[in-house]
């Protein structure tokens, strides 16, 4: 049986929901499974990585104890662990953790990397993932000694599998580095983070102004949904580049994307086309978004989403009651 | 300083792609530079007007086409250009080794620019497999630059409004995002003036870069299929949004 590690992603020291998704993908390919945890957390997520069928989770660590983030430092230890496991296949998510972390642990190990793929066939070596924003989706074949996949966040969907996990520590060495982090930086904003979100609400150019968004932010605080705007609203600078979707923003696959006064580019699509649902609201029904999505609806969005926010309210508070 | 952009020549994002044969695109569309790169044209640019005494070179690999993108370059404030010639479509493992042996062949680098992704194959690789090669610090995904005699300072965009704030060693491969730099477009004049400076092609061959253990090939393309079929939800405001609401609670099952 194949040995295929993955590398357990945090936001705030909670595990993000999108690991799940991964470890489906490889667990439903017959796979023995390795989850690799970095921030000294394995023992605190082992209840919820065994609700999904995996049964061993390495606690990689260095002599002074759990790894503090540094990308160099966190690539070189999971190659270690990699290496002592015997493990030759890695899937992350294609985060901007993983972004940061799987093309360093390929070029290391001078190994195959695909990234932001939406399947993988692990036993063929093949991943599936889009290329020419959007508008095509190749199949990448991969040869040599290790193989690296980021799965795009919600591409696959989870499904349990309850099992008993047991955690092994690895403690590995840690060398000092010619990189060095000087801090991490919180920028004001914004709750929710796009790539991890079920539910995205959007706004473009039909925000017409930057305090307009605060409509979008109280209906999705409703839900629990992140808010994102088009690259238009962004280049207006109605909102900032961290909330963009799109082309030159983030790639996004929710359950639900609700796009508010967004005409839809091609660039527009590629971050965004491969949501579960796509519903549009423009005051135009000849928009390009009307064109390509699950449902729309032909009105005023500063009409539609406060009555959306409020008939949304009432039924999150019924939910609440049953 | 010596100053190393490498670029990309890719499709218009605009274009309409259409396949040829099992794996490649039609390549009669518009190409342009890859819009991560003018970042890192740009931010090699200003980085000479504010140290002096530094040379920007722009490196391509590519069709003789390619030589169209180099031509933008230059016209942006690069000096000169190299292109490396080959009509295959070699993955990011072999590209990266071709960079460094031109950029090795060229001179000695002291900072090397580039997009933290092409927007054609969005393969987010190139520039790390590059700094391996060449054994220096990367950072990716940049959107703050500066630099001391000996350092570069970054801020790179994370998630959800996080920054981390790295400090390198020069040399080093910076990565560039969005939000670097406002590239200026090319006047007229800036058009002109590029033609007069130097492109040198070198054909990959005579790099004679030994194929490596590990690849990667694109096995099949296909177009993305746009399988949604739009449905109008119509009435009165109140009864537009119940219907929403039923899609979202039935069929998208999230409330």
């Amino acid at each position: 049986m194949e040995k295929v590690g993955i590398l357990i992603e945090f936001k705030d020291d909670k595990i993000k929901k999108t690991n799940y998704g991964v470890i489906t993908l490889a667990r439903q390919q017959g796979c023995e499974l390795y989850a690799l945890v970095l921030n000294g957390n394995a023992a605190a997520c082992k209840e919820q990585l065994q609700q999904y069928g995996i049964k061993k989770i390495i606690d990689i660590a260095s002599k002074e104890g759990p790894l503090q983030w540094h990308p160099v430092k966190w690539a070189r230890a999971v190659v270690a662990a990699m290496d002592h496991f015997g493990i030759n296949t890695l899937c992350g998510l294609t985060s901007a953790q993983g972004k940061e972390l799987l093309p360093r642990i390929a070029a290391d190990l001078d190994a195959p990397l695909v990234m932001d793929c939406t399947d993988v066939v692990l036993n063929e070596r093949a991943a599936k993932k889009s290329q020419f924003s959007g508008k095509t989706v190749a199949t990448i074949k991969v040869n040599g000694n290790h193989f690296i996949f980021g799965i795009r966040p919600n591409a696959i969907e989870k499904q349990p599998d309850p099992c008993e996990a047991e955690v092994i520590p690895f403690q590995t060495t840690v060398d000092k580095e010619a990189l060095v982090v000087k801090e991490i930086k919180l920028q004001t904003h914004t709750g929710i983070d796009l790539t991890e979100a079920d539910i995205i609400i959007s706004g473009g150019r039909g925000m017409q102004k930057p305090e307009n968004f605060a409509i979008l932010f109280e209906c999705a605080q409703v839900i629990g949904a992140a808010v994102g705007a088009s690259r238009a609203a962004v280049d207006a600078g109605w909102a900032p580049h961290s909330m963009q979707v799109g082309q030159t923003g983030a790639t996004v696959s929710p359950k639900v994307y609700i796009a508010c006064g967004i005409s839809g580019s091609v660039q527009h699509f590629a971050g965004m086309k491969t949501a579960g649902l796509i519903v549009a609201v423009n005051t135009d029904p000849e928009a390009n978004i009307t064109k390509n999505c699950d449902y729309y609806i032909v009105a005023d969005l500063f009409e539609i989403v406060p009555i959306l926010s409020r008939q949304l309210k009432l039924v999150v508070g019924e939910n609440q009651l049953t | 300083m010596r100053i190393y952009v490498c670029v990309k020549h890719v499709p218009d994002s605009a274009a309409t792609i259409t396949i040829r044969g099992n794996n490649q695109i039609d390549e009669s569309v518009t190409f342009l530079l890859n819009p991560y790169d003018e970042h890192a044209v740009e931010e090699g640019v200003r980085l000479k007007a504010q140290i002096g005494a530094s040379e920007v070179v722009a490196v391509t690999l590519g069709k003789e086409a390619a030589i169209n993108t180099l031509q933008s370059v230059l016209a942006m404030g690069a000096d000169r250009g190299i292109l490396i010639k080959t009509n295959d479509r070699p993955d990011s493992i072999f590209t990266a080794r071709a960079l460094k042996a031109a950029i090795e062949q060229d001179g000695k680098p002291d900072i090397i620019f580039t997009g933290k992704e092409s927007i054609d194959s969005e393969g987010m690789q190139t520039m790390f497999r590059l700094a391996a090669a060449l054994d220096m610090p990367v950072a990716t995904n940049v959107v703050a630059f500066s630099i001391d005699r000996e350092h570069a300072f970054v801020e790179c965009e994370m998630e959800a409004g996080v920054r981390q704030l790295l400090e390198m060693p020069l040399p080093c491969v910076i990565g560039t995002g969005k939000g670097l730099n406002k590239p200026k477009y090319p006047t007229f004049i800036d058009i002109r003036k590029a033609k007069q400076k130097e492109i040198k092609q070198i054909v990959l061959a005579s790099l004679k870069i030994e194929k490596p253990a590990a690849s990667m090939e694109i096995s099949e393309l296909k177009l993305a299929v746009e399988q949604r079929q739009p449905k109008e939800l119509k009435g009165q405001p109140q009864e537009i949004v119940k219907e929403l609401i039923q899609v979202l609670r039935d069929e998208a099952k999230v409330l």
